[in-house]
């Protein structure tokens, strides 16, 4: 089995094709009880990490294409307003530290995510460990998901992505026009026992864990701060938390 | 049958050469699109469907023509309906046809449709949009074809085509209920996320689909001495008019639950279609000519002196059409979209190749919808008056297709 799933990610890699690709995919993948997340420290964020940084990190390791349109750009992470990110708080005086600051957004890797349950052919699936991962060879861009996506974490490749790429790297799949993408959460670094770009290159300000483990690094954070996810009276369990407790005791 | 396609008068083969060149520039800007991908539509990461999804919306309602007459027809033997009932049907096989083809030039990767039958997966509501809009397309074409068949050999349609039609009324209930589910499921679109959907969609088709049928029908008798019965024309328009009301009164439960609840998330979509948000306001315009449309619709046929005069009739039957066109064919699916899930209002204006590509697929659609009614009036004018077969029929085939033609 892990031989067949390492055999046809080489093969992937080989002719272009996803990591992902495959029976060995579509089984679940990942390790079975685990439950990746974030944790973002909002204030430790806008103090310290670099966000064209994480944003570049992220890009050159997953072929991601540098589109200045708008409307067609493809994000896996990015920087949005908290008065955006929150708009359903809706509050009235927020603490000028909380009101001014960015906070980085990226796909939830929802544990019930309304992109795997519309897919009409099964393209984006759920790993064992809650990654939501994608089959960039099984999409047949119908864009349904970014309809359901109520985070804006789908991005459709408008037009053929490889001419927006500076450098390749020939170790992740580059995508064809017509296909959806996003965030894999690092699905393929996780598998190798390394932590995902963006929480490396974030100087300590997202931190990286299975949340089904109470001593882990995220457990922990949580335990100690008030947190917050994106929409999650929607039912769609996000997988990513904003604490907001260095941010109270700047304000 | 369809041998009744190839000859026809000089305006006949016109019309199809008309058509023939709208479809020539629809797979022209289509390839083009293939070449270049999506980035050739006005559609964008915040409002990633546009006119062809909301054509698909449209057209999907526009299919209930059929069953508006078979029900009264196969369930309540309404005697009336009989000749009339397989223009019906044949209408709903050119547009489940077209709306079937809207989602596939909407596609990122159509060569990659087959996908959907080859992994089939049920928790996907497009996964059940697929099979009952084939099966309603299937069971229309099969009962219209037979029925039509047996009428030209002079003999009774067989037995089990009348158990199909009545198979067919659910499948026309489904058609338009997954349809509104492919929405009405989605959290996160408030605009969307109503219990009601459904119920507005089937109200919407019971009057779009039925108008431009009457209209249709008209169009055949003028033209092609098509026998039409003025009671049926005008039952069925006592069933647009009920039905545009009820799908007015579902719009209006809408309108009062968001607002007097005041919750910004229902309110939002609304003001942005009727009067602008954050200063955008490309819509505006188009929902209050909806709105004008349908109040002067419903008033001209609500009264029986303007229904049953076809002069007051044929506008009335328009504008219920049209006011179903702007609301399902633009406010629901592009307003659903604003806001975006960042409460940001992103704007879509289509771009001029995707507008081709829809001239397009509305020409594969009056193709379609052409064939099948010179093929249905041939048969019938040469069981009715043989002599004139030739000349009347084509004119008719051509008319009853250039009125829908002018949307």
């Amino acid at each position: 089995m892990m031989g067949a799933a390492l055999g046809a990610a080489g093969l992937g890699a080989l002719s272009g094709c996803s990591p992902t690709e495959g029976a060995s995919g579509r089984a679940g993948g990942g390790v079975e009880g685990r439950h990746w997340g974030f944790v973002v420290d909002v204030e430790k964020f806008n103090r310290v990490a670099d966000m064209d940084k994480i944003r570049s990190v992220c890009a050159k390791a997953y072929n991601i294409p540098s589109i200045d349109d708008p409307k067609e750009e493809i994000k896996w992470i990015w920087e949005e307003p908290f008065e955006d990110s929150f708009a359903e708080m809706d509050e009235a005086y927020l603490a000028d530290a909380v009101k001014d600051s960015d906070v980085p957004v990226l796909c939830n890797h929802c544990e019930e995510p309304p992109c795997v349950r519309v897919c009409p052919t099964q393209a984006t699936f759920k790993r064992k460990d809650g990654i939501v991962e994608m089959d960039y060879h099984r999409c047949i861009g119908c864009r349904f998901c970014m309809a359901a996506c109520p985070y804006g974490a789908r991005s459709l490749n408008f037009s053929d992505p490889v001419k927006h790429l500076d450098h390749v790297n020939p170790d992740f799949p580059t995508r064809t026009r017509g296909v959806v993408e996003k965030c894999t959460l690092c699905s393929d670094r996780i598998d190798r026992g390394e932590m995902p770009l963006c929480a490396e290159a974030s100087n300590g300000s997202i931190l990286f864990g299975d949340l089904n483990d109470p001593d882990s690094d995220v457990r922990r954070a949580l335990a100690q701060s008030f947190s917050i996810r994106r929409r999650a009276s929607l039912g769609t369990g996000p997988s990513v938390y904003y604490v907001l407790k260095g941010v109270e005791e700047h304000a | 049958m369809l041998e009744k396609a190839l000859h026809g008068s000089k305006g006949y083969y016109a019309w199809i050469a008309v058509l023939l060149l709208a479809i020539a520039v629809g797979v022209g800007a289509y390839a083009n699109q293939l070449m270049n991908g999506l980035t050739l539509t006005g559609m964008s990461r915040d409002v990633s469907w546009g006119l062809y999804i909301a054509q698909f919306v449209f057209l999907v309602g526009v299919a209930a023509s059929g069953v508006m007459v078979a029900i009264p027809h196969y369930l309540h033997h309404y005697k009336e309906y009989g000749k009339i009932v397989i223009i019906g049907e044949f209408m709903a096989v050119a547009a489940v046809l077209t709306a079937v083809l809207f989602v596939v030039v909407d596609l990122g990767q159509p060569m990659r449709v087959l996908n959907v039958i080859l992994f089939p997966t049920p928790n996907s509501m497009l996964f059940w949009d697929m099979c009952v809009l084939s099966s309603y397309l299937i069971v229309n074409l099969v009962i219209g074809w037979t029925v039509l068949g047996a009428e030209k050999k002079g003999f009774p349609p067989p037995r089990w085509t009348h158990v199909l039609s009545i198979v067919a009324i659910p499948l026309a209930v489904g058609i338009h209920t997954v349809t509104a589910f492919l929405f009405s499921g989605l959290a996160g679109h408030d605009y969307w996320l109503t219990a009601i959907m459904a119920a507005r969609f089937l109200a919407s088709a019971f009057a779009a689909g039925p108008a431009l049928l009457i209209v249709l029908c008209l169009i055949l008798k003028k033209t092609a001495g098509f026998d039409v019965p003025r009671k049926a024309l005008d039952s069925l328009a006592k069933t647009v008019c009920y039905a545009m009301i009820a799908n007015v009164f579902f719009f209006l439960l809408e309108v009062f639950t968001a607002f007097y609840s005041n919750v910004p998330g229902h309110k939002a979509p609304l003001e942005y279609l009727f009067v602008g948000l954050d200063g955008h306001g490309q819509l505006v315009p188009f929902m209050w000519v909806a709105t004008a449309l349908a109040a002067i619709g419903i008033f001209l046929l609500l009264v029986p002196k303007f229904r049953r005069n076809y002069k007051t009739l044929v506008p009335a039957l328009m504008a219920v059409f049209f006011a179903c066109m702007i609301d399902k064919g633009m406010g629901l699916v592009l307003g659903g979209f604003v806001p975006n899930t960042f409460e940001q209002v992103v704007e879509y204006t289509p771009n001029i190749n995707e507008v081709l590509v829809i001239l397009g697929v509305y020409g594969i659609g009056f193709l379609v919808l052409t064939v099948l009614c010179k093929v249905a009036v041939g048969v019938r004018a040469k069981e009715i008056a043989p002599a004139h077969e030739q000349g009347a029929e084509g004119d008719a085939a051509a008319a009853a297709c250039e009125e829908p033609a002018a949307s």
